[in-house]
Parts: C-alpha cells; sequence; structure tokens
C-alpha cells in the first residue's frame, strides 16, 4: 500500500468516527465549538502518533501475552504528557475538554491502532498510519464542532455572524446526538459515491 | 439526604451516557437487544463500584502521601484493567452463572470510558469513601437506566419503516437525541 494512501484512508474511506464509529465519547463530549474539536483532535492526534511510534519500535521485545497492558502502558504515558502540557500552556482548552483529556487512554482508536497496524508495521508505516487516523479524527470532530457552534451559537470559530442566540439545542447534549446521526448519514453517502 | 441527592444527580439529571457522554461505545454497540443491555449494564455495575473503591483507597493512601498524583492517569487504568481479569478470574471458579452471564462482557468494560471517567471524577468532586460508592453505584444505575430504555426502543425501530440512508447507526443516534432531550427534563430537580 502506498504511504499517501495510507494517510489519507482516514479522511473519508477509513474514517474512524463517521465510518468506524470508534472513539465516540469525546466526540461528543467535547465538541461544543469548532475550536474545542479542533483541540481534541490535534491532542488525539499527537497521541496516536507518539504511541503508534513507540509501539512498533517495541514490538519485538515484548512478550505477546502482556502485549495489550504494556500498549496500555505507552498510551497512558503520553496522555499525561498532554494532560501536563496542556494544563500549562492552555488552561482555558484544558478546562473546556476537562475530564476527556485522561480519557484518551481508553480512546478505542488509539489502543485499536496500536494493536491493529504498529504491532504488525514498520516505523515509518506506523507513523503515517497514526498521522493519517489522527488527521480524519481532528477532521470529524472539528466539522461536528463547526455544524454545533453555527447552529447552537450563529458563530464559526468564535466569530459571531448572527445576533442573539442560536439554536441553543445544539450546543446542549441531545444536539450532539442528533448532529452526529446526520452527519453519519452524510458522510455514509460521501463514502458510497466514492467507493 | 445527601445521599439521595447524589443518587438523583447520578441517575437522571447528570446521566452519565445522556448527559456526561460517557461510555457511548457499549451504549451504541450492544444495545440491539434489551437481554444484552441488561447483561452489560449488570457487568458495567459491579466493575464501576469495585473500580472506584480501589482507585479512590490507591489516591488516598499511596498517590497523594507520596506527591505523584500526576500519576493518577497510568496507575488508574492500570488498576482497571487488572481488576477487569481479576474479577473474570474469580467469577470463573466461584459463580460460574454470573461468569456466564456477564462472561463476554468483561473484557470490553476496560475501555469502557464510563468506569475510568466515574473513578476520576470521585476524586474531582472530593467525594468521601462512601458518597464515592454510592456515586459509582448510582452512575452504573443510570448507564443501565439508559442502555435498557435505548435497547428496548431499538428493538422496536427493527419494525419500523425508516429512509434508506437513516438505517442503522444514524438513526440510533437521533433516537438518542430524543433520550437526551427527554432526559433533560429532570433539570433542576436536585
Amino acid at each position: 500500500m502506498s504511504q499517501i494512501k495510507n494517510l489519507t484512508k482516514g479522511l473519508i474511506k477509513e474514517n474512524p468516527v463517521f465510518i468506524l464509529f470508534l472513539g465516540l465519547c469525546p466526540v461528543l463530549g467535547t465538541t461544543t465549538s469548532a475550536i474545542n474539536g479542533l483541540g481534541m483532535g490535534l491532542a488525539t492526534l499527537f497521541v496516536l502518533t507518539m504511541s503508534n511510534l513507540v509501539v512498533s519500535l517495541i514490538k519485538n521485545f515484548i512478550p505477546d501475552k502482556v502485549r495489550i497492558p504494556a500498549f496500555i502502558v505507552v498510551i497512558a504515558s503520553f496522555v499525561t504528557i498532554v494532560e501536563l502540557s496542556m494544563q500549562a500552556f492552555l488552561p482555558s482548552l484544558f478546562d473546556a475538554l476537562g475530564l476527556f483529556i485522561p480519557l484518551i487512554v481508553v480512546n478505542c482508536i488509539v489502543l485499536g491502532r496500536a494493536e491493529a497496524f504498529a504491532s504488525k508495521n514498520n516505523i515509518i508505516s506506523s507513523i503515517i498510519d497514526g498521522l493519517g487516523m489522527g488527521i480524519g479524527f481532528t477532521f470529524a470532530l472539528t466539522v461536528l464542532g463547526g455544524v454545533r457552534e453555527i447552529l447552537g451559537s450563529g458563530a464559526i470559530f468564535g466569530f459571531k455572524f448572527i445576533e442573539g442566540d442560536g439554536m441553543l439545542l445544539f450546543i446542549l447534549a441531545p444536539g450532539a446526538f442528533i448532529a452526529l446521526g446526520y452527519l453519519i448519514m452524510l458522510m455514509q453517502k460521501l463514502k458510497s459515491k466514492t467507493a | 439526604m445527601e445521599y439521595l441527592a447524589i443518587i438523583i444527580s447520578a441517575i437522571f439529571v447528570n446521566n452519565i451516557v445522556l448527559a456526561k457522554f460517557l461510555g457511548i461505545c457499549p451504549f451504541i454497540g450492544v444495545s440491539n437487544k434489551v437481554e444484552t443491555a441488561i447483561g452489560m449494564s449488570g457487568a458495567v455495575m459491579f466493575v464501576m463500584v469495585l473500580a472506584t473503591l480501589s482507585t479512590y483507597l490507591i489516591q488516598i493512601y499511596i498517590l497523594e502521601p507520596l506527591g505523584i498524583a500526576f500519576m493518577q492517569t497510568i496507575t488508574f487504568i492500570l488498576i482497571i484493567a487488572s481488576l477487569v481479569q481479576l474479577v473474570e478470574i474469580i467469577l470463573k471458579k466461584v459463580s460460574p452463572a454470573l461468569f456466564q452471564a456477564l462472561g463476554i462482557f468483561l473484557p470490553l468494560i476496560t475501555t469502557n470510558c464510563a468506569v475510568l471517567g466515574v473513578a476520576i471524577l470521585t476524586i474531582q468532586n472530593d467525594y468521601n469513601l462512601i458518597e464515592g460508592v454510592v456515586f459509582a453505584a448510582a452512575s452504573a444505575l443510570g448507564f443501565g437506566l439508559a442502555l435498557v430504555i435505548f435497547s428496548s426502543i431499538r428493538e422496536q425501530l427493527d419494525l419500523a419503516d425508516i429512509p434508506q440512508g437513516m438505517k442503522g447507526v444514524p438513526i440510533a443516534f437521533i433516537v438518542a437525541g430524543l433520550l437526551a432531550m427527554a432526559f433533560m427534563g429532570f433539570a433542576g430537580i436536585v
């Protein structure tokens, strides 16, 4: 498989959120605005790429039986790095994302890619796979965050273009489910067209 | 009275699935049948209470005195993962019937973010040990309630005439959205 294809498959064809339905908790929980979605996406992208890199480096030294706990420790270390740096340098984003930063550990995409891809492939492809999946995840979060922000508060990335409030429902919990439902429908349509 | 407030808040007002978005994967994944939904809720309840109890003790008696609270994420996830394994082994030996019922759900629970989420929330909310356990049990009940309601709706949906593009996961999310809207009606009770 060519590396370009490896990088872009996460965007639509194997998008972790819209097609594979992995890691949905942060997708719904952090996308009250486009910028929060983008921040969460980038944090996950970093953890995904770095853990893929390390897992691919150590895959030959780890006994098969304890590989899952070992992968979890690797992932948890990078999550702690993200958590502490974000708390230090981007405190407002850290407050907005809250609980979902430590919860990157249990995001199925990260462990899934470590187990399904990085533990079987060389370093370069593993990094590219992590980047690709991370970009797909970030894309999904930013789009959902954007849709909810436009409908819910009439703004995009914080720039308001209508007066007053929008449909507040879309900022609240139910709006997350409904917006994601429609987005999944659209993406599946898009996928079946390109395939 | 305090405990009652924690219970009602965790089950209805701040429902773990529909208001806090934790444990969405099993919520969508195992909600096709009411029976499996009940099994999953039972397993989550069991693990969530045990996990909150042990992570709380570790946090108070080991991490905080040593000044390494930043190791929280790593420690908690390891405790939960080994706890799930332990529960699996013990159940297999002690109660094969219960193991039969919960067995296939147990491995899935390690990556259920609700368990880790509740453990961390217990620490963040400064609950004491009993409050933490009550909070965990009530959160698990809330999870079970949402899952059972949702799976009964999905069983009905199988018979409904749904537009082609909406079939499967998209309609499930719309239903979850409507359910979340219904639960919003509980806001302000506590």
